[in-house]
């Protein structure tokens, strides 16, 4: 039962019972607030055996206060104001400092007014063991509390007759305002500086390094709100940029966010060799990852080099507030931006070889914004209320998964059921006067750390298309479904037998990775009487199920290729094609676009002929079972010796290219063991290994790739789909020469790709094996992605595939899963005279289009599949840890800052950062290396190469819900304390070039063997890399529902190719792009209305039509009348009389 | 600014320095509103005011609202442009105003003996002065304490207050502040007989919080109960002593004059 009473408050005393004040609403509009306080006298003032105040179950400070001391030694409690609490809140959360503090609620709510973050973290200690702070929920001012203090212990104690009159504990006012103390001084009460105080303290010297160095002696900054403070500059006029551009004072590119450093970012721009760089918040100027925007130069003098310290948004701006940062006063953005001045000052200061300098600018426009729905996190701190129950709406902090993205603030009623889950927000506008873009939450996808939650969030972040096919798609498949068969050679009503050769008899195989269900290639090699060798590859015919233009293939162009991730597969076309029809399966006659050679046992190509073909596969063997039957010489029959042959050819074709100058470069891949099939939880990681049958495969892949390639630039000089990679810019291997050279004295030369192979070779560190991998891995990070290219938009010396070292290459054997070989394929196709070219083909802008989107797709799709391991590798981590205890790997140092070095973790395949606190380490830029000392005496150096030791614990981030792996430092150096690390997801990709191959990943596969790319076909390293993100390029619009062939049959079914009427073929095309766009547009305003507008509208056209109808026969009749009336006229005339 | 404002802190206290089962400050005037009114009653909950004239029972003006069995009960409500922080001016037909008037109606019309007045008419008019949290439960209360000094015969004393939920604690007589951003219910009781006149609720609260609150909300109306009656109680002492200072002073006079 509990007891109901009513406060009174005297109405005559409202000057304190009453509180008043105006305020201003975003609109500009004044409100007035009154409210009630009920002034109490049942506060309890929290000191122990306090006899006047109530009891209360809490704890309490002591009687007598804290008498350690020195100028107090009668006990004390403090009594800190509230700049204490803002400034000096690292000295307070010490564990060392531990004097009774009294609280006052009125500093509470100003703390919590000012910044959230502070104010939780001040809640935490209220509530933590070791520390003794009573909250006093006073409502008078600061100065008067003291006081009250002071009389209050006198009054409570009075001296007891014939003893000495007690030691009584003072209350001390603890604040940095000169004027306070004085004040405080004045009427007699005790006050200090925090500094002072600390000073008087026992363990002084370790809490003088946590004060810090702002709010010395300042007044109290309490602005009014005046105008909102205008934190970035306004973007010039369009006209202004594109003249500028145009005129070249301006540059226009794409702008990269450093995910090491929220305050860089950089903008590569034809014009520079080296990007320009922008440093600070008011350069990069309101600018997100991947707009296109516009940059003005500095003077060659303000160049710099790019920073080499970690700046974590987070950590920096822990403290800043959802609410406030830069909207009315904002009274932490000055501290914010105090801050960040400080470590770009910082930054400055150190000295940098000239030769590092980067141009440096300003972005004075945004062309194009590449705004999207973005993978956040609601941020726990910016929360005003977590109650589940709480209504009102709040403006909190998104933090986006990625980090190159700043956070974006929202407001929302929903907060508190929104921590905890993965949610999609959408920039909405960010305006000068705001320090973070806003934005609106779109919908929630699930619990952060689900499964589903996490590749939902995956997919939409690297822009994957995942939605099932549509019906307009899955009506373009055969009508017999997975009845359908190679009908019989003599009865043969579609004509599929028309120009295939026959080969079935010949002995063909495949060879894929377990579980593999989308066989794509198969294999055949036999002796010939000459004594050279016939091979084959043989390549599921998906241009004979994909049409040109119809709905399958423009979802098919849209999606570009099959994604995997660890447990899923995003086809690119419908199952059924991918995994049945086009799956070379064995013992089932399939159709198959063959390639076949005579080789001389050298592999010396005699003549190659390119033919649509029927082949029946005799077995589908996974790479073990291949190396195995091609080992066991007990085995001679004839699939066995076909592979030996193959092997055998292979190994020459790796030669010939190795001789050729391809590189052999390494990547960091690793292998996910799976608890079992159903709860796909992954248990363990490891590296994957390689076998012989791997690179067979590979070889002939390869070859197969390269022999089209010419075939098709043979016939179609202006519109090949070919592949190339452009040799790395020399200076992309600068650092990584400098390096090398100055930690272990070797040299890189990387005048063309066959040097970098032989001295690649040469970088061997005999007491390290793996150090020659790492040397791989680093330098191809230096190299440049390989790109899908039209053959008539590039020059033709700018063919060549560096790291295949071959001179022209493309994309023919995985059709199934690319769509640039769907192209290949209806291209060869025609080049052989089988069917003519679809007239887009032809079309060099065309072609460009679709390969402008695919390559966006592939980078996407392989940074996709990355991520999804790097969250299998951190379950696994975590997996490991809880039955485990902590997991220790060895990792290299593979960069250093100034505050930290950077790892990779071989075993596991990830990267990290170690970034140091304490400002105790020694950083030679030029030597690459970083001094740290050593806890037990002496220093330890760290240089790139180095091996460390590390452990590794997984543990989530409570603010941002990212999954963090925590790590100690075990050797050399021990440094348990300082050192964090961080799973930088692909962006740390992003920046500096992964690498990573063309992969294919069975779904579902068993137990133990798990999600892999065991399968690499082309295995030959294509280093991948994100120089600039293309964004511009326009999505084929695709929509699975509405029926786009149907609307205009005659349109989807192209008039026969016609040569030589060039311009009526440029016409057609042009006016078929122009039909698109329109349709496209006609069905965007139409999916626009409602149903209910719809039908409303057809209701008035219909009213209007019987009207129409009604008026026509009206006028008919009248007509009728006056000829009938004339008639009568002709027939008597009037007479007159 | 309003969600920097903690509704409940560590202390236990709320952010006007109530406790969660303390109501706001009651004061109850009885003086008269308006032109010549039969009973008028003006109660202040803390910052909300609610002042309401009661007319009748009177003949009706209109025949066709009159009913032949009982009295027509006829609410009037309006709402000062300057009784919110924020000025607006709502109009007769403003929805908000209706849905008030048609709540109070029919928690009145059982409670008023409306059987004892057939073809009469009460007109009771609602005045909201001053806004800030619970105004249903002022106007409740005004109208029942109007309707007392009126004289018109009501079964019992109808007694609302309003009840919260801040996350599993319960708060009662809540400001316009914690009315914003906590799921609440307003309750109006007859203590005597312990019936329950109105629930009304416009958020969603969690129904294992409902049976508590319904009780915690029981239990302050007869608080509200209490305070209303002693008020009525000083109020008629007061007109008592009024009248014996008339009769005092009028019998010696009369003694005088005979």
């Amino acid at each position: 039962m509990v007891e109901i009473t009513i406060r009174k408050r005297p109405q005559t005393e409202a000057v304190i019972t009453q509180r008043k004040f105006f305020k201003k609403t975003a609109r500009g509009k004044v409100i007035k607030v009154l409210r009630e306080r009920y002034l109490r006298d049942d506060v309890g003032c929290g000191i122990e055996g306090c006899r006047e105040c109530p009891a209360t179950s809490e704890e309490l400070l002591p009687l007598n206060g804290d008498q350690n001391h020195q100028l107090y030694p009668n006990g004390h409690f403090i009594l800190p104001d509230t700049n204490v609490f803002l400034a000096q809140m690292d000295l307070i959360e010490s564990s060392l400092f531990n004097p009774p503090i009294i609280l006052l609620q009125t500093v509470l709510e100003e703390v919590r007014h000012r910044s959230l973050p502070l104010y939780n973290r001040l809640k935490a200690l209220t509530k933590a063991d070791d520390k003794r702070i009573w909250v006093f929920y006073n409502e008078y001012r600061i100065r008067k509390a003291t006081e009250w203090y002071n009389n209050h212990i006198s009054l409570t104690r009075p001296p007891v007759r014939g003893k000495p009159p007690p030691n009584l504990p003072t209350v001390v006012l603890l604040t940095e305002d000169a004027a306070n103390r004085q004040k405080a001084d004045q009427s007699g009460i005790a006050a200090i500086s925090v500094r002072k105080y600390v000073e008087g303290m026992v363990e002084s010297t370790k809490l003088l390094d946590l004060l810090s160095a702002t709010g010395s002696d300042e007044i109290e900054p309490t602005k009014a709100a005046g105008g909102r403070q205008v934190l970035y500059p306004e973007y010039l006029p369009s006209a202004a940029l594109i003249a500028g551009v145009k005129a070249g004072e301006l540059h226009q590119g794409h702008f990269n966010a450093n995910p090491y450093n929220y305050l860089e970012g950089t903008v590569p721009v034809p014009a520079f060799e080296k990007p320009i760089l922008l440093i600070g918040r008011e350069n990069m100027n309101r600018a997100v990852q991947g707009d296109v925007v516009v940059v003005e130069v500095f003077d060659e003098k303000e160049w710099k080099a790019p920073a080499d310290e970690v700046v974590d948004q987070e950590t920096t701006l822990k403290n800043d507030d959802a609410e406030d940062s830069g909207e009315e006063g904002d009274e932490n953005g000055e501290e914010v931006i105090a801050k960040e001045s400080r470590v770009l000052r910082q930054e400055s200061s150190t000295q940098k070889p000239p030769s590092e300098r980067q141009p440096t600018g300003r972005i004075v426009g945004v062309i194009k914004r590449n705004w999207r729905a973005y993978v956040c996190h609601i941020d726990s701190t910016s929360l005003t209320s977590t109650l589940s129950t709480s209504l009102s709406t709040q403006t909190v902090f998104a933090t986006p998964v990625s980090r190159l993205l700043p956070r974006i603030r929202l407001r929302t009623r929903q907060a508190p059921a929104l921590l905890n889950q993965k949610i999609l927000v959408t920039i909405d506008r960010w305006d000068t006067t705001s320090r973070y873009p806003e934005g609106h939450f779109v919908r929630a996808l699930g619990r952060v750390e689900s499964k589903e939650a996490e590749q939902e969030s995956l997919l939409l972040e690297f822009e994957v298309p995942y939605r099932p096919f549509g019906k307009a798609i899955l009506d373009c498949l055969p009508p017999e479904g997975d009845q359908w068969v190679v009908p019989p050679k003599h009865h043969d009503p579609h004509n599929i037998w028309r120009d295939r050769e026959d080969l079935r008899e010949v002995i063909v195989c495949s060879i894929d990775p377990p579980g593999c269900q989308d066989i794509d290639d198969a294999l055949h090699a036999k002796q010939l009487l000459n004594g050279n060798i016939e091979a084959g590859v043989h390549i599921a015919d998906v241009s004979h199920f994909v049409h040109p233009d119809n709905p399958m293939d423009s979802e098919a162009a849209s999606r570009g290729t099959t994604v995997y991730l660890v447990d899923k597969r995003i086809d690119m076309l419908p199952s059924l094609l991918g995994t049945n029809l086009c799956s070379l399966r064995p013992y089932v006659e399939r159709l198959a676009f063959s390639v076949i050679w005579e080789l001389t046992p050298n592999a010396d190509i005699v003549n190659v002929r390119f033919t649509k073909s029927v082949i029946k596969s005799n077995a589908a063997f996974t790479y073990e079972e291949a190396q195995i039957r091609k080992d066991d010489p007990n085995l001679q029959d004839d699939i066995t010796n076909s592979i030996r042959l193959l092997n055998s050819l292979a190994i020459n074709l790796k030669g010939q290219r190795m001789a050729a100058g391809a590189l052999n470069l390494a990547s960091p891949e690793v292998k996910i063991h799976m608890d079992s099939a159903e709860s796909s939880d992954p248990i363990d990681v490891e590296q994957k290994e390689l076998r012989e049958t791997n690179s067979l495969v590979e070889e002939f892949m390869l070859l197969a790739n390269v022999s089209v390639a010419k075939k098709i630039e043979e016939g179609f000089p202006q519109t090949a789909v070919l592949r190339r990679h452009l040799p790395p810019p020399k200076t992309n291997f600068e650092k990584l020469q400098d390096i090398l050279k100055t930690t272990k004295g070797l040299t890189l030369d990387v005048s063309s790709s066959g040097a970098l192979a032989n001295s690649l070779d040469k970088c061997i560190d005999p007491n390290e094996p793996s150090f020659n991998t790492l040397v791989r891995i680093m330098a191809t990070r230096c190299m440049l992605s390989a790109e899908y290219f039209c053959s008539g938009s590039v020059g033709r010396d700018t063919f060549r595939h560096y790291g295949l070292a071959s001179e022209i290459y493309t994309h023919f054997t995985s059709p199934i899963r690319r769509y640039a070989d769907v192209l290949v394929h209806r291209q060869l196709s025609a080049a052989i005279g089988f069917t003519p070219l679809h007239a887009s083909l032809h079309s060099k802008s065309h072609v460009e289009r679709v390969m402008n989107v695919i390559n966006r797709r592939h980078r996407m799709a392989q940074m996709a599949g990355r991520a999804s391991v790097e969250f299998y590798v951190g379950l696994a981590l975590k997996g490991r840890t809880e039955t485990r205890g902590v997991v220790r790997e060895e990792a290299f140092v593979i960069r250093t800052f100034r505050n930290g070095v950077g790892v990779f973790v071989s075993k596991l395949g990830i990267e990290g950062l170690v970034t140091f606190k304490k400002d105790t380490h020694k950083f030679d830029a030029e030597k690459y290396t970083i001094t740290i000392p050593n806890p037990g005496g002496g220093e330890k150096q760290i240089s790139v190469f180095d091996k460390v030791m590390v452990q590794i614990e997984v543990e989530k981030d409570k603010n941002t819900q990212r999954g963090k792996v925590k790590m100690a430092l075990i050797e050399p150096v021990e440094s348990a304390s300082t050192a964090t690390f961080v799973i930088f997801r692909k962006e740390a990709h992003n920046n500096h070039g992964q690498w990573a191959h063309c992969r294919k990943v069975p779904v579902q596969a068993p137990p133990q063997i798990q999600a892999n790319f065991d399968r690499d076909r082309e295995r030959y390293t294509e280093p991948f890399q994100i120089p600039v993100p293309e964004h511009v390029q326009p999505r084929i619009p695709v929509d699975h529902t509405s029926p786009t062939g149907q609307m205009n049959p005659s349109a989807s079914h192209p008039p026969p190719f016609q040569w030589g009427f060039h311009g009526f073929e440029q016409q057609r095309v042009q006016w078929e792009q122009d039909r698109d766009r329109l349709m496209s547009k006609a069905q965007e305003t139409m999916s626009d209305m409602s149903e209910a507008t719809l039908e409303s509208l057809s209701g008035t056209i219909d009213t209007l039509r019987t009207k129409l109808a009604e008026h026509r026969a009206q006028r008919e009749k009248q007509q009728r009348q006056l000829e009938q009336e004339l008639e009568d006229k002709k027939r008597n005339p009037p007479r007159w009389v | 600014m309003s969600s920097r404002i903690e509704i409940l802190n560590a202390g236990g206290y709320r952010s006007d320095g109530r406790r969660q089962y303390e109501l706001r400050t009651i004061a109850i005037d009885f003086s008269p509103q308006g032109s010549n009114p039969d009973g008028s009653a003006t109660i202040s909950h803390g910052l909300t005011q609610v002042s309401v004239s009661v007319y009748g029972p009177r003949e009706a003006k209109m025949r066709s609202q009159t009913f032949h069995d009982r009295a027509n009960i006829n609410i009037e409500l309006s709402i000062a442009p300057f009784s919110a922080g924020e000025r607006r001016r709502r109009g007769k037909g403003d929805k908000r105003i209706l849905e008030l008037t048609q709540t109070l109606k029919s928690t009145f019309e059982p409670v008023i003996q409306t059987s004892l007045y057939p073809r009469a008419q009460i007109d009771i008019y609602v005045q909201v002065l001053q806004q800030d949290g619970g105004l249903l439960q002022a106007c409740i209360n005004a109208t029942t304490l109007a309707l007392v000094n009126a004289g018109i015969p009501m079964l019992d004393l109808v007694c609302a207050v309003t009840g919260g939920v801040h996350s599993t604690s319960a708060l009662l007589d809540l400001t316009q502040l914690e009315e914003n951003d906590l799921p609440n219910v307003t309750i109006a009781v007859m203590p005597r007989s312990g019936k329950i006149a109105l629930v009304s609720m416009e958020t969603r609260l969690h129904v294992d919080r409902f049976e508590e609150i319904f009780r915690l909300a029981g239990e302050a109306g007869t608080v509200i109960h209490s305070e209303m009656k002693r008020a009525v109680k000083e109020k008629t002492a007061k007109l008592v002593d009024a009248m014996q200072l008339g009769k005092g002073s009028a019998a010696p006079n009369a003694e005088n004059d005979y």
